[in-house]
């Protein structure tokens, strides 16, 4: 019998409600009792692992758990009331609260996002690091456990969990509180949120750190979180449903991104009709409503180029001179040597592999990409492009004695046999402008 | 067809193998769990499952006078049963091959299996034991 003759346990329902009862629980219990709201959410899982197998699945599985949460938080209190004066009147609260009711019940369900993005801007607090808003996100809002959080950003086990146990130590320093930003704040705090959330999408999504299949999850995960900011009335705005764009629009190329034998495929080489038709298709819908209002953040920029791939029927036709000016308006928004390295690649595709070298070697030595293996490998393709075998051998060399995953390094070892294999014949190539 | 007690033993020494599990690894071995019990159940061989609850229960032992009572099982058992099945089996072999799938088998527990006896007028011995 398979996973999905098991009646009531939709996918992801663990992580996902683990998520929901540490927000709720921690809205009720006050951000200093994170870690109690963790504690009892995990101990309702393990009593449902206990349970269900010999009583079945219950009708309603999300309520029995914060349920069996509620309780075990209500136990822990009464435990520690003679330690603790303010554990009667928490465990007063937890016993008034109604979250635990039918979640199919609109003001509860409401209450529930609600907690959720609470605890997504408690989790992205300006005064955290970046690495430790990400694993937070990940870890608190949305339920990954700590070795998945190790696995999702190739960490050792002990790493990871030592990063999760310091950042919710900072949090409880820094004295968060759990609520919704004032409204003046909504804008530097939600810019924060999406940061996060677009960090966490770009480490399922970059290729550089393996194949685990966790990885994958990353991405959905930062689309499910986005898509609560999204349907939320505080927080509906323009850059969220760009960031969404965004992310729809990469996240439907990701089956197309490599072969059957999991091999590396370029942007030309991918097969465009196993691009998910129905993200992109969402990801213009988000892109529509991305346009309101008179703001264009590098979220806008980046949907608009990835929206010109997707429109486009194939490599050669798409719109090159288009997404050039995106990046020159890119750059400008954001001067990073990422970006400009990116818009030297749709430069030679408009004008060619020598206009892109002259503005892509200058970025040779810069000391943030000293260790950015797709700065050698595109130089390594320009070069190939303009003709330069001997040059264009020399970079994929150089990419290969750098930091990457198995999967780019065996793209580049397949690219550089083809540079030397065929000298100059411009082996792959499809033309340009 | 004959009744089978089967016996789920936890064993102690695995019980940290729960704490460090994620949600998402939770519910697999839930969804495992219950595909086993579901499948017999839906082949008509599952008679009832109960879960016992944890912790310690009562040993009562009749020696002479009044009987004594203890907490139990004793602290040095290493496996505490965790709850029962009541399967239908034809016989002893045909109940180890319901069980011996049963997931619980993959997380280091442990089954036992009693055939339940009847209450009827005892029958004649098989003539092979």
């Amino acid at each position: 019998m398979s996973d999905a003759e098991v009646r009531g346990l939709v996918d992801h329902l663990f992580r996902h409600q683990a998520g929901r009862m540490v927000a709720t629980l921690t809205r009720i219990l006050g951000a200093h009792h994170l870690e109690l709201a963790e504690e009892v959410v995990q101990d309702a899982l393990l009593l449902a692992l206990q349970r269900w197998p010999f009583h079945g699945v219950p009708a309603n599985p999300s309520a029995w758990l914060i349920q069996a949460a509620k309780h075990r938080a209500l136990d822990v209190l009464r435990r520690r009331a003679l330690q603790d004066r303010r554990a009667p009147e928490l465990a007063a609260r937890l016993l008034a609260d109604a979250t635990a009711g039918d979640a199919a019940e609109p003001t509860v369900a409401a209450e529930i996002v609600d907690d959720q993005l609470r605890m997504m801007f408690m989790c992205c607090h300006p005064a955290l690091a970046h690495d430790a808003r990400v694993g937070l996100m990940l870890n608190v809002v949305a339920g990954f456990g700590a070795r998945e959080v190790a696995r999702a950003f190739l960490l050792d086990d002990a790493t990871a969990a030592q990063r999760l146990v310091r950042a919710k130590r900072r949090l409880r320093e820094l004295d968060v509180v759990f609520e919704m930003p004032a409204p003046d704040d909504v804008h530097d705090r939600l810019a924060a949120v999406l940061d996060t959330l677009y960090l966490l999408f770009n480490e399922g999504y970059s290729a550089h750190a393996g194949e685990s299949p966790v990885r994958r999850e990353l991405c959905a995960e930062a689309i499910r979180l986005a898509r609560l900011l999204a349907e939320h009335p505080l927080v509906d705005r323009p850059e969220v449903h760009a960031l969404l764009a965004l992310m729809c629009l990469q996240a439907a190329r990701l089956t197309a991104r490599t072969d059957d034998a999991g091999e590396l495929l370029l942007l030309p080489e991918q097969d465009r009709s196993q691009w998910d038709r129905a993200l992109i298709a969402r990801g213009f819908a988000h892109l529509d409503r991305s346009a309101a209002g008179d703001v264009v953040t590098s979220y806008h920029l980046q949907a608009a180029i990835a929206s010109c791939h997707a429109a486009a029927p194939s490599f050669e036709r798409t719109d090159w001179a288009r997404i050039l000016v995106l990046y020159d308006r890119l750059l400008a928004l954001q001067p990073s040597p990422v970006v400009a390295l990116n818009r030297a690649i749709a430069l030679g595709m408009v004008h060619g592999p020598e206009a892109a070298l002259g503005t892509a070697r200058p970025l040779d030595g810069e000391p943030s990409l000293r260790r950015y293996a797709l700065l050698p490998a595109t130089l390594a393709e320009l070069h190939r492009r303009a003709g330069d075998g001997e040059l264009a051998r020399e970079y994929f060399q150089r990419a290969l004695t750098m930091e990457c995953t198995d999967a780019e390094r065996r793209f580049l070892r397949r690219r550089l046999e083809q540079v030397v294999g065929v000298g100059e014949a411009h082996v792959g190539e499809r033309t340009t402008s | 067809m004959s009744q089978f007690l089967v016996l789920l033993y936890d064993n102690v020494d695995d019980a940290d193998q729960w704490l460090h599990m994620s949600p998402e690894e939770m519910q697999r071995v839930i969804e495992k769990l219950v595909a086993w019990s579901e499948g017999l159940s839906a082949q008509g061989r599952l008679v009832a499952s109960e879960k016992l609850r944890d912790g310690s229960g009562r040993v009562l032992r009749g020696r002479g006078g009044s009987p004594t009572v203890h907490d139990g099982p004793f602290s040095e058992t290493k496996e505490i049963i965790g709850g029962y099945f009541i399967v239908a089996a034809a016989d002893y072999a045909e109940a180890v091959r319901l069980t011996r799938n049963c997931p619980h088998l993959e997380y280091g527990g442990t089954i036992e299996i009693r055939e339940i006896e009847p209450m009827a007028v005892p029958e004649q011995a098989p003539a092979v034991a």
